[in-house]
């Protein structure tokens, strides 16, 4: 049974043949023919529900790299299913939505529905798969195509900006989880998150565990667009509607809750994990939702209003983590209720933010533009836009009777059972969080409005629009429809999902506090009392009611943020400083000069030879054995360092040369006296040609000029080369001390005439034992007079000289 | 004798380095050609000076001096000598054609 493999790689297959469809069927919009694939899939999933719900979970794999441990396995539990669900459900909606939406005739359409179904398989695989090198594979599949669709429109600056600043971020986060796994790997020995989670105990007490833990969130954080990586989110809304509606609101940004929630087994219990997933939770919760309000664009609302919403359900995932800190029994089960909260907000944001993306992109279709302050009555003009909208929004904001006002109850109640905990240290700064999230419900309460009100209600500003505002084509109010009729029913109906799809997510989450067999108790109720949950959620409706009223005498606080203190401001010089400081770092040593980069060749040369003999200890002065000083090859000596000496100081080209040619004779005079015939031959011959080549070629260059140089400048030069100087003999007198071996000279000198056939042993040598060389050595000289020809003869002009050869 | 060779090479790959150093090609040139005496009077040197007949058997003698090195500096020689008269031609040629030997001028003229 590999269905599940089929149904992660069926959107890559039909992904490749996209282009090929479009081509074939020009009168159909080829989206009609790529919506088959996620209804047939949703359709799929929905028959694995009773089977989860049995707690009858199978894995099926694939060898991929068996000799490494990373196998293609799936594994189907009750989260997987909720993601999966999400993914299918939603994505046949926006591709429904995306076919009234791009117009075939001038969009590059096949583009898009390869880039999207490309994103939806990744997304498929990272909640369907075990083994955490093939989930990191998908995880990056996802930031690549959607690094593909914000740039869609590539033409256009902005998308170039954002789908950078995504790709960035995103993938930062990637390879810190990247790490995060195979540090996990390290503990356990194995990739499989299953097999991981057994071995829980092992993992909690191991010194690594905290690295572990650390890497892992933030992947987990970047991809979820956490506080502070949050800044790519808003940017991305450059991408088409459908896109942000899919990926930037219902199932990427929840990747890294999904992390979070696969993970919990493995990190829950511990008072680390607790407070950083719902700390940075809640701040980002309450961050986004203030600065929600400040926006203009209702995409860029909408994208600080998904940061804040992913906030609380990140912050709930923390919260009950809390539970596994009791462990199996009835004490836990108030805390487990977070993570019921965190599941059931996961899919009312899903349905409410789809829709609400959906219905900005209508309004920016018909009326031309997306900006808050530009729009307004319309309520007349697009009742149904305005009904959906109207409806999502009161569930976002938090209102009765809709889904959101459930699980937004259930949050608040959750942040105040908090305070009630003893572990953690939580006695003291517990309070902490029941402010920040009704701070954050009252700001989300204001936006939500704004959102409704200012695009639909008020006076209609004709002048300003680019187009005459209509209602949309009843095929593009379809999705969002439904969307919103799923607010209403969950709304309504809440238990329906809390055994099917709820219960068996949290018995994955959560799987230490049931026994096998067992079920959660989850009941979602409409009426629970008199909580202090319910006098919060009134004081939002009453305190978020009069600050909307109230919006433009306290909305001038927002312009005394200033500009540098922002984190995109942070972002932007991180990456213009960056680039300045590599640069400054590489033209302050690449200074285009022959001489500097000598200078760093012979100083590297000198340290780490010096440094190797002092550490070697072989620094030996006297050499033992040496031949007898001959008075002949002492005067050589001495003449051979006067004319050496002598060569820098020569004012004439001239003097030089010869100073040059003397140092060259007296070698060859060294090979006669070390008794070196064909040496001395060699060395006489071509000591001769040298300088009658030096001589030509230095006729027609200038008289050689007295170097201006500074101080520095020549004492560095001077230094340099003393020091090379030295640590050359100091090399040459502690090498020649320590002879290990023979030399093969006997074997040569023994065989020379009976093998070689001469008496001439270095001829024999050339010529015979080592007659490679040789060879070599002729190609060598071939090649040189090749080159020296080509330079005379070819004497191309200007830059196309290379080109011409 | 090794101790007085040794000595002398230093001095030799010292000039050598300052010469490579300088802003003149032509010093430049100058100064590769004495790091290569260096070198080979270093290889010659390493395999011990001792005294003996030249490596043409016809001596007859009892000990030889090592041909091994011997047939090592031959083979550098000549390369030496190939890579050497490139380096003059295009030596020259630069100068044609940048109208400077000076390094810094040949830098801000080849950069443009």
């Amino acid at each position: 049974m590999y269905l599940l493999h089929a149904a992660i790689l069926a959107p890559f297959v039909l992904a490749a043949l996209v282009p090929a469809i479009r081509k074939g069927t020009k009168k159909i919009h080829t989206g009609w023919i790529v919506l088959v694939l996620p209804v047939l899939l949703f359709v799929n999933f929905l028959r694995y529900l009773p089977v989860v719900r049995n707690d009858v979970t199978e894995t099926f794999s694939l060898p991929w790299i068996p000799s490494l441990g990373i196998d293609f396995t799936v594994y189907l539990d009750g989260l997987g299913l909720l993601f999966a669900l999400l993914i299918t459900g939603i994505g046949a909606l926006v591709v429904l939505y995306s076919i009234y939406y791009l117009d075939p005739e001038q969009e590059a359409i096949h583009r898009f529905y390869l880039y999207l179904l490309l994103f939806m398989g990744a997304m498929l695989g990272i909640v369907l798969s075990d083994n955490m090198i093939v989930l990191y594979t998908f995880w990056e599949l996802t930031s690549i195509s959607s690094f593909l669709l914000i740039a869609f429109w590539y033409e256009r600056d902005r998308s170039r900006y954002g789908a950078l600043k995504s790709m960035l971020i995103t993938v930062l986060g990637g390879f810190a989880m990247l790490a995060g796994f195979v540090v996990l790997h390290s503990m356990t020995g194995t990739w499989s998150i299953r097999e991981t989670i057994a071995m829980v105990a092992e993992v909690q007490g191991h010194p690594l565990f905290l690295l572990a833990m650390i890497l892992i969130l933030l992947g987990a954080f970047t991809k979820s667009a956490q506080f502070p990586f949050h800044i790519w989110l808003p940017d991305a809304m450059e991408a088409p509607t459908p896109v942000s509606a899919y990926l930037h609101s219902a199932t990427m940004v929840k990747a890294g809750i999904y992390l979070v929630a696969r993970f919990s087994p493995v990190f829950a219990g511990e008072a680390e994990w607790f407070w950083i997933v719902s700390l940075v939770g809640i701040i980002t919760m309450c961050y986004g939702s203030i600065l929600a309000v400040k926006q203009t664009d209702l995409k860029a609302l909408l994208a600080y209003s998904t940061i804040s919403q992913l906030g609380l359900i990140m912050s709930l995932f923390g919260a009950g983590s809390a539970a596994v800190y009791y462990g199996y029994g009835e004490e836990s089960m108030i805390y487990a209720a977070a993570t019921t909260a965190a599941i059931f907000h996961l899919i009312n944001h899903a349905t409410f933010k789809g829709a609400l993306f959906m219905v900005a992109g209508i309004v920016d279709h018909e009326t031309g533009t997306r900006d808050i302050r530009r729009l307004g009555g319309l309520i007349s003009l697009m009742p149904i836009s305005f009904t959906v909208a109207c409806i999502s929004g009161f569930s976002m904001a938090g209102v009765p009777p809709f889904n959101g006002y459930l699980s937004k109850e259930m949050f608040l109640e959750a942040m105040v059972e908090l305070t009630h905990l003893h572990i953690f240290e939580l006695g003291t700064w517990g309070i902490l969080f029941p402010i920040l999230a009704f701070l954050g419900s009252v700001f989300t309460f204001v936006y939500s409005m704004i959102l409704i009100f200012k695009t639909f209600r008020g006076p209609l500003q004709k002048d300003k629009l680019g187009i005459t505002p209509h209602e949309a084509p009843a095929g593009m109010l379809i999705s969002p429809m439904i969307l919103a009729i799923c607010v209403v029913a969950i709304g309504l109906f809440p238990n329906m999902l809390s055994y099917s799809i709820i219960e068996p997510a949290m018995r994955s989450v959560l799987p230490s506090l049931v026994a096998p067999g067992e079920h959660f108790d989850v009941h979602i109720s409409f009426w629970h009392g008199f909580t202090p949950a319910l006098f919060m959620t009134i004081g939002v409706i009453g305190l978020g009611t009069v600050l909307y009223l109230l919006l433009n005498r306290w909305k001038g606080v927002y312009a005394m943020y200033p500009e540098k203190l922002t984190w995109n401001h942070l972002y932007d010089s991180l990456l213009r400083y960056g680039e300045k400081a590599s640069r400054a770092l590489t033209d302050a040593y690449m200074n285009r000069s022959a001489r500097n980069y000598l200078v760093y060749i012979f100083g590297f040369m000198v340290i780490v030879l010096g440094a190797a003999l002092w550490r070697a200890d072989v620094l030996s002065l006297i050499t033992p054995d040496t031949a007898p000083v001959n008075i002949y090859e002492i005067v050589l000596i001495v003449l051979l360092v006067i004319s050496a000496v002598a060569v820098p100081f020569a004012r004439q080209r001239l003097i030089a040369v010869i100073m040059t040619g003397a140092v060259g004779y007296l070698v060859t005079l060294f090979f006669v006296l070390f008794r070196a015939p064909d040496l001395a031959l060699t060395q006489m011959i071509i000591e001769t040609v040298s300088v009658v080549l030096f001589l030509l070629c230095f006729y027609h260059m200038p008289e050689l000029r007295r170097e201006v140089n500074t101080q520095r400048y020549r004492s560095l030069n001077i230094v340099i080369a003393i020091s090379v100087g030295v640590i050359v003999t100091l090399i040459s007198l502690s090498a020649s001390g320590s002879s290990n071996f023979e030399s093969i000279a006997d074997y040569f000198v023994k065989n020379s005439h009976d093998l070689g056939g001469g008496d001439n042993v270095v001829n024999v040598i050339l010529v015979d034992f080592r007659g490679f060389d040789t060879m070599l050595e002729i190609t060598v000289l071939g090649i040189a007079s090749l080159g020296i020809y080509s330079m005379i003869q070819l004497q191309l002009q200007g830059r196309d000289a290379g080109a011409r050869i | 004798m090794e101790v007085w060779m040794s000595i002398a090479i230093g001095i030799l790959f010292a000039v050598a380095v300052y010469l490579i150093l300088s802003r003149s090609l032509l010093r430049i040139i100058l100064g590769t050609s004495i790091l290569t005496h260096g070198v080979h009077l270093l290889l010659l040197t390493m395999s011990r000076l001792k005294t003996g007949a030249p490596p043409l058997l016809g001596e007859e003698s009892g000990t030889y001096v090592d041909p091994l090195p011997q047939a090592l500096i031959l083979t550098s020689i000549v390369i030496n000598f190939g890579v050497t008269a490139f380096f003059f031609v295009l030596a020259y040629r630069s100068y044609i054609r940048l109208k400077t030997d000076d390094m810094e001028e040949v830098k801000r003229k080849g950069g443009q």
